[in-house]
């Protein structure tokens, strides 16, 4: 019985976070703020309004991200978008690989998708295969009338696995591949803040 | 034979830590939704293939973990035994190791025989679940109640739960009394003389009661858990007529009254009426049997996903 060996893995890899070096901080509180109200702005802007506007937030980091745009946007345009959350793990393509440790979460699409406007929201667009899970879980709930993607960073078209760009973009963040982009929200960790990482050398 | 990484087998709840228990429910909680969908299924165990190996009879439990497999993506084979080449004579071993060869996944066993699921899992590189071995465990059914109770509950621990009925061969029992004592519940058991252990208190380390009375048993408690009757055993002079059961032992409104306001009734089900619980009990708002079958769907779904290399919720 072997149930506590995945807890070892998952811990490992906590520990490796917290060795993470930062390398350098892309934005602060206040500069993520601004990014947010303008990817609020030219979603209205783009979609002629909030009618049949649907925001989904992915997991994790997607979801309160998702909030803050609904919210924005309900100052906006005085209707407040439908909203929910999408947990992409079992949609994944590396759930046979070894060393994946999926974690599965709840994904609440309690409002029909029939005839929307989805915008996927998430906090990095990097290989796209996250959104190709979140494209293929959206499809098996229904037929969205279209569907929009909503990053806070994109790290460059040159790490694209799939053919997936953003419709929305806080900003463009040239990265190599060593490096690891990490938005950070008061959701999950103390600050507000968007830095680029490395593991520290051997 | 070396098993492959990352398989992991349930055998029983006696194995497992109150972590792990909490982890499996938590990842079940998450898998709840997927029955409310359209469409009923996520891709997550595609190409992955399960096996039902069951050589007692079972509609219910099969049906479960057959859905569960089936709205996981898992291509699943039903194998009972009246189709099962054990009754042409072949040892339970070599059907395992024929079944083993065509390289499954996971094997969902149920046998009438304790520990044949702990046989498996020594010689099958496929992950091993338990769905019932003789009067030793079903851990599954012990999880989906977990579930049920958490539900209305908001939590296990603290609460007092009475099981009621045939303890000696109820394999629903044990699991469910090692999972609620782990979790912190305390467990009072009450039924016929002969079908109670009188020693049964000391099958766990603590918060095990024997009660002489079911009105004992039943008496504050906040879950009341009552077993089925096993009919096939009526002839073996446990007690005297399945009648004489349904007046000493069976849960009727009155018997109910004395537990909590709030008491909830839970039934592994297949139920009989009018002997171990009553229809008026049976068919009121009290009785969440239907929500444990309910629920059995997205357990078995959290366990396959996790014997065939998912992690659970918390880790």
């Amino acid at each position: 019985m072997n149930f506590t060996r995945a807890f070892v893995t998952i811990c490992m890899q906590m520990g490796d976070e917290i060795n993470l070096v930062e390398k350098s901080r892309i934005m602060d509180g206040s500069r993520m703020k601004r990014a947010l109200s303008r990817l609020a702005s030219e979603i209205v802007e783009e979609n002629h309004g909030a009618k049949d506007l649907y925001l989904v937030g992915i997991r994790r980091r997607g979801v309160p991200l998702a909030e803050r745009l609904a919210e924005k946007i309900e100052v906006l345009e005085g209707t407040r978008p439908l909203y929910g959350i999408m947990d992409i793990t079992l949609y994944r393509d590396d759930l046979s690989t070894v060393g994946a440790n999926p974690i599965v979460n709840r994904t609440e699409l309690d409002a029909d998708i029939e005839g929307k406007t989805i915008v996927l929201v998430d906090d990095v667009l990097y290989t796209g295969r996250t959104i190709r899970a979140a494209l293929d879980q959206l499809m098996d709930f229904g037929r969205p009338k279209k569907v929009q993607l909503a990053v806070l960073i994109d790290r460059g078209r040159e790490h694209r696995e799939l053919p997936i760009q953003a419709d929305f973009i806080g900003k463009v963040v040239p990265t190599k591949q060593t490096e690891i982009i990490k938005v950070m929200l008061k959701e999950f960790d103390d600050i507000e803040a968007v830095g680029i990482f490395e593991r520290p050398a051997e | 034979m070396d098993k492959p990484f990352r398989r992991r087998d349930l055998l029983g709840i006696r194995e497992l830590s109150a972590a792990e228990i909490t982890g499996i429910l938590d990842t079940a909680e998450n898998f709840r939704e997927i029955s409310n969908r359209e469409i009923k299924k996520v891709p997550a165990l595609r190409g992955k293939t399960v096996i039902n190996l069951f050589f007692e009879s079972s509609t219910r439990t099969r049906t479960s973990f057959e859905l569960a497999a089936k709205r996981l993506s898992a291509d699943s084979v039903n194998i009972s035994i009246a189709s099962s080449s054990l009754s042409k004579g072949e040892t339970l071993i070599d059907t395992a190791l024929n079944l083993d060869a065509m390289a499954p996944d996971c094997i969902v066993v149920r046998h009438s025989s304790a520990g044949v699921p702990h046989q498996l899992a020594q010689v099958s590189r496929a992950a091993i679940v338990n769905a019932g071995d003789g009067a030793n465990e079903h851990p599954t059914q012990a999880l989906l109640d977990a579930m049920t109770i958490r539900e209305h509950k908001g939590t296990i621990a603290g609460l007092n739960v009475a099981i009621i009925g045939d303890i000696l061969h109820s394999r629903v029992a044990r699991s469910n009394i090692h999972l609620l004592t782990k979790m912190g519940a305390k467990v009072r058991v009450a039924g016929p003389r002969p079908l109670v252990p009188p020693d049964m208190a000391y099958f766990v380390e603590k918060d095990l009661f024997v009660m002489p009375r079911i009105e004992d048993a039943i008496d504050g408690a906040d879950v009341v858990m009552i077993l089925r009757i096993q009919r096939e055993r009526q002839d073996s002079a446990f007690f005297p007529t399945l009648r004489e059961y349904a007046i000493h032992y069976g849960l009727t409104q009155e018997r109910l009254d004395l537990a909590q306001k709030d008491a909830i009734v839970l039934h592994p089900g297949p139920m009989n009426r009018g002997i171990e619980i009553s229809s008026d009990v049976a068919d009121s708002s009290r009785s969440l049997i239907l929500d444990q079958v309910k629920y059995g769907v997205a357990v078995r779904m959290a366990v396959l996903y996790l014997a065939t290399g998912g992690v659970a919720s918390g880790e």
